[in-house]
């Protein structure tokens, strides 16, 4: 099944380990205020594209992508589940370390059982999810993004439950995310899953401002400052101390 | 065995000068980390803060802060130089003091005395009349010899940047063998040489004695210059620190002679870690005092420098020496010839800060030591002072003996040479082909007076074809001028110090370039997939282009236009390579003008794929500044897939990424929960 892609990144570095080409799917159902890919939200852009060409754009370059693989990112790839599956078989039967990016909003525990059954099966060729968890209370999330919770918090006991290796990726917002009651809620609640393998904390940035501009939406978030090393070390701390505590109390 | 020898393990290199043969049997592969390595002395702080003093002085002089007028540099024309005599214990400066750059008119007068007026110096006057009437220099030489068509590709620029005013450089000495046998015996060893010509006296034959005695004269005066620091190179050094002394001085010797474009060093570095091991097994020195000896090494490295003019300077935007010095690589039998002086080397930039010179440049293999790896990796985000260039591409053809010259050829050290030069303008010859040889910005009839291109639509299959009729005149008038310069070069400014440490007979690459390669593969691109028009002046020569729809553009992984670029480069070659090269010089080409793409921008015009007159061109083999628009891997894809067989003098892409770029920094990003949760 063709696969509806932004655009393609022939050297990831930040995407997962090491160095990675990089899948950008068109779609997003979220509409997160600090969104850095605004360009792709919209359901129907991009290019058509089919999985073989993707893993034959992969393969030109295969001696870059030592320790690294492939990256899906958007967009949200968990929008074309069908799509993931197909490029993923071709991945695994090459060999290749399979990654997505997702925020997770597509999973609801008691949704479509097709739709359930197929994540099922992408899952087996999937060897990191990095879940990108917006804000752990469902009141801010909503505020945030424009949707529930639930379901992404369920995501990710679900990755748990099937083994799957997780990242958490949380950007941190001057004034939005910020708040160590929240961080420290997130740690605590991440702290519980045993397929946890890293947590990417994210300082939030302003580069993606300028898209907004070009497409004609507001930006949300005009004049928050980009959020600086030093407080962002602090943050994460804040995490990881959540994640500790719920560690030591599962002992 | 000679006394100088002990504890080292013999073999071929005892009888005949082989110094690989001695680093082979006798180096110590290091792969650990970089723990061992030691801070710098009191001595080493004290020597340094005097030259960022100088240095300061220089930059507010207007970036020269003495220069000779009266003295013509040779091996020992100056007396010794210092810093501070007491706290130096590696010695030797150009001149008299250091800071004070050398008068070396050979290459050509004029370029002297310029060099001097346009820093507020003056050449002694008598110096002057001497180089005009009574001694002819290089650049006089070549120009008596050259043709009216070689003066007009010369001021067209259509071949740019040649070396017939100034030093052609890239030529290294193999500096190790002053320490490792002494001069006395490379004396006997050229001696016999020279005894060992022909006896049927050829061209050849002369020259090839006449250049060896002059090879003797540069030994007698290596041991003269080093006596005048009271130090004796007449026998093979005992210890790291007479290594290295008589290391530096062999290269000391060759730029107080010759202001070459490239005067690089070679590989030295794991040579000399033999001589550190023994000494610390004897307990002859610490692992303090070998650092000491290395910084002040590197540190005198630092301040090679040569008279040049705001023009040069220009060309090779700055002021370059090109002392490269190539460190690591693994050796022929797959053992890495990394050595804890590889680190030593390396952390010459902690102990005295980074610096583009030396020229610090690692061969790079996957199969190197993980920690030497690291530790690279380290240092190049520290300091951003580290060149890489591919070993497992170069030991291939050069084994595990070669050296970096200027910033990417290869040659392997005492062995084979190099005749630099410069550069073939591929984009304006692409013009001429379209203009039937008239110079698209003076109007001048430069090239052969070609049928230009007709009607209103450029013609790949056209173009292609006028183009490489175009590339063969072109290769036709660049290599026979360059055997004129070569020529002149050897018979008025003869490297002799460095040739007096090479064999006797070496293997001479001829050496060419090619600038505007992108730009050319883009036009040709353009015009095969959009529709290009020309469009003509009032005297019907082509000065600009529409070009409508869109076409591949090198640089994204593309074969439609990357194969074009291929095969442009081995055409060019071939064309080369039909030709007579002075001294039988093995023909090869680089794709590397990492500076001047600015200079040969200015006099390029309007090219077909888009570029207006006088912008730069990509410098060496980069896509144009961007169009590459599929990241950094299809970038480089691009580029590699530019064949090494036909430019084996060195392919360059200069490639700048922001570091956040490059991946998280560590603090960020531990990627190991484990490894965060137990900070």
């Amino acid at each position: 099944m063709q696969g509806r892609i932004h655009s393609l990144e022939s050297f990831g570095t930040v995407d997962g380990p090491g160095v990675r080409f990089v899948v950008f799917v068109q779609g997003c159902p979220m509409r997160c205020a600090y969104c850095h890919n605004p360009d792709t939200w919209e359901m129907n852009g991009g290019t058509l594209m089919e999985p073989e060409y993707i893993i034959e754009q992969y393969e030109r370059n295969v001696s870059f992508y030592k320790g690294g693989g492939i990256t899906v990112t958007g967009g949200e790839p968990l929008m074309q589940v069908d799509f993931l599956i197909d490029l993923f078989t071709l991945a695994k039967k090459k060999g290749i370390h399979t990654c997505i990016d997702s925020s997770g909003i597509a999973y609801k525990p008691n949704g479509n059982p097709e739709w359930l059954a197929k994540l099922d099966k992408l899952m087996t060729l999937t060897d990191l999810v990095m879940l990108d968890i917006k804000h752990i209370d469902p009141e801010k999330h909503k505020e945030l993004t424009s949707q529930p919770n639930e379901g992404i918090l369920a995501f990710a006991a679900y990755l748990n439950e099937k083994n799957v290796d997780m990242w958490i990726r949380h950007v941190i917002v001057p004034g939005l995310t910020d708040d160590d009651e929240y961080l420290y809620k997130l740690g605590y609640f991440i702290g519980q899953f045993k397929n946890l393998k890293a947590l990417d904390a994210l300082p939030y940035h302003t580069m993606g401002e300028n898209k907004y501009q070009k497409l004609g939406i507001e930006y949300k978030l005009k004049g928050v400052p980009a959020m600086e090393k030093k407080l962002l070390l602090e943050k994460k701390e804040v995490i990881l101390e959540g994640i500790r505590k719920r560690r030591a109390e599962q002992q | 065995m000679r006394p100088e020898w002990k504890d080292f393990v013999g073999g071929k290199w005892e009888n005949e000068v082989n110094v690989r043969d001695f680093i082979q049997r006798n180096y110590h592969l290091y792969e650990g980390d970089d723990s061992f390595l030691a801070a710098p002395t009191q001595n080493t702080k004290d020597l340094w803060a005097q030259v960022l003093d100088l240095q300061k002085q220089e930059r507010e002089a207007g970036g020269v802060l003495d220069m000779d007028t009266k003295v013509i540099s040779t091996i020992t024309s100056h007396g010794p130089g210092y810093l501070d005599k007491s706290k130096e214990t590696i010695v030797g400066f150009q001149t008299d003091k250091p800071f004070k750059r050398s008068l070396q008119p050979y290459g050509g007068i004029r370029m002297a005395e310029k060099a001097c007026s346009d820093n507020g110096y003056e050449v002694d006057p008598e110096i002057s009349e001497f180089f005009s009437t009574h001694r002819k220099t290089h650049n006089a030489g070549c120009f008596d010899a050259y043709n009216q068509e070689m003066r007009a590709c010369r001021s067209s620029h259509i071949i740019t940047g040649l070396p017939d005013a100034y030093g052609r450089g890239r030529i290294i000495g193999d500096y190790r063998r002053v320490a490792l046998y002494g001069i006395d015996y490379l004396i006997e060893d050229k001696q016999a040489q020279k005894d060992s010509t022909g006896r049927v006296m050829t061209d050849d034959v002369i020259r090839l004695r006449e250049e060896l005695s002059e090879q003797m004269v540069a030994l007698k005066l290596m041991k003269e210059m080093a006596a005048s620091y009271g130090c004796d190179i007449s026998k093979p050094a005992t210890n790291v620190q007479e290594a290295i002394q008589a290391t530096y001085f062999g290269y000391l010797c060759a730029v107080k002679e010759q202001n070459g474009a490239a005067m690089s060093l070679g590989r030295t570095s794991t040579f000399l870690d033999c001589y550190a091991e023994r000494d610390l097994a004897n307990g002859t020195f610490t692992e303090e005092q070998i650092q000491e000896f290395v910084d002040h090494f590197i540190m005198k490295l630092r301040l090679i420098k040569f008279a040049r003019t705001p023009e040069y300077n220009q060309i090779f935007a700055g002021d370059p020496v090109w002392v490269t010095e190539s460190l690591g690589g693994v050796g022929v039998d797959g053992r890495p010839l990394v050595s804890k002086m590889s680190f030593r080397y390396l952390h010459t930039l902690t102990n005295l800060g980074p610096s583009p010179e030396p020229n610090l440049t690692v061969l790079w293999s996957t199969r190197l030591p993980e920690n030497w790896k690291k530790y690279c990796a380290k240092m190049s985000i520290q300091t951003s002072s580290i060149q890489y260039e591919n070993d497992d591409l170069m030991r291939v053809t050069h084994g595990d003996d070669y050296g970096i010259a200027c910033c990417v050829s290869s040659m392997v050290i005492g062995k084979e040479m190099q005749f630099f030069g410069a550069r073939a303008n591929l984009a304006k010859c692409l013009l001429y082909a379209l203009n039937g040889g008239v110079d698209e910005v003076t109007k001048k009839q430069v090239g052969p007076k070609y049928r230009p291109v007709e009607g209103d639509v450029l013609d790949y299959d056209d173009v292609y074809a006028k183009f490489m009729d175009m590339m063969e005149w072109q290769a036709d008038v660049y290599v026979n001028t360059l055997n004129i310069i070569h020529y002149m070069h050897d018979k008025y400014c003869y490297e002799r110090a460095e040739m007096a440490l090479h064999d006797r007979d070496v293997k001479r690459y001829f050496a060419t370039g090619v600038a505007g390669l992108s730009i050319v593969a883009d036009s040709l691109s353009a015009i095969k997939y959009a529709k290009v028009e020309p469009i003509r002046d009032e005297d019907g020569v082509i000065v600009d282009f529409k070009t409508t729809g869109d076409f591949p553009k090198y640089g994204n992984d593309d074969d439609r236009v990357d194969l074009i670029a291929q095969e442009i480069v081995h055409k060019f070659m071939t064309a080369i390579r039909r030709h007579h090269t002075y001294r039988n010089g093995v023909p090869t080409t680089s794709i590397l003008t990492i500076t001047s793409n600015v200079t040969y921008g200015k006099a390029t015009g309007n090219t077909p794929d888009g570029r207006k007159k006088g912008q730069p061109f990509a410098p060496g083999a980069n896509p144009m500044h961007g169009r590459d628009t599929h990241g950094a891997v299809a970038s480089l894809s691009s580029v590699s897939k530019l064949p090494f067989k036909d430019a084996q003098d060195g392919i360059s892409n200069t490639f700048t990424i922001i570091p956040g770029a490059l991946g998280k920094e560590d603090q960020v990003f531990a990627g190991d929960i484990e490894l965060d949760l137990n900070k």
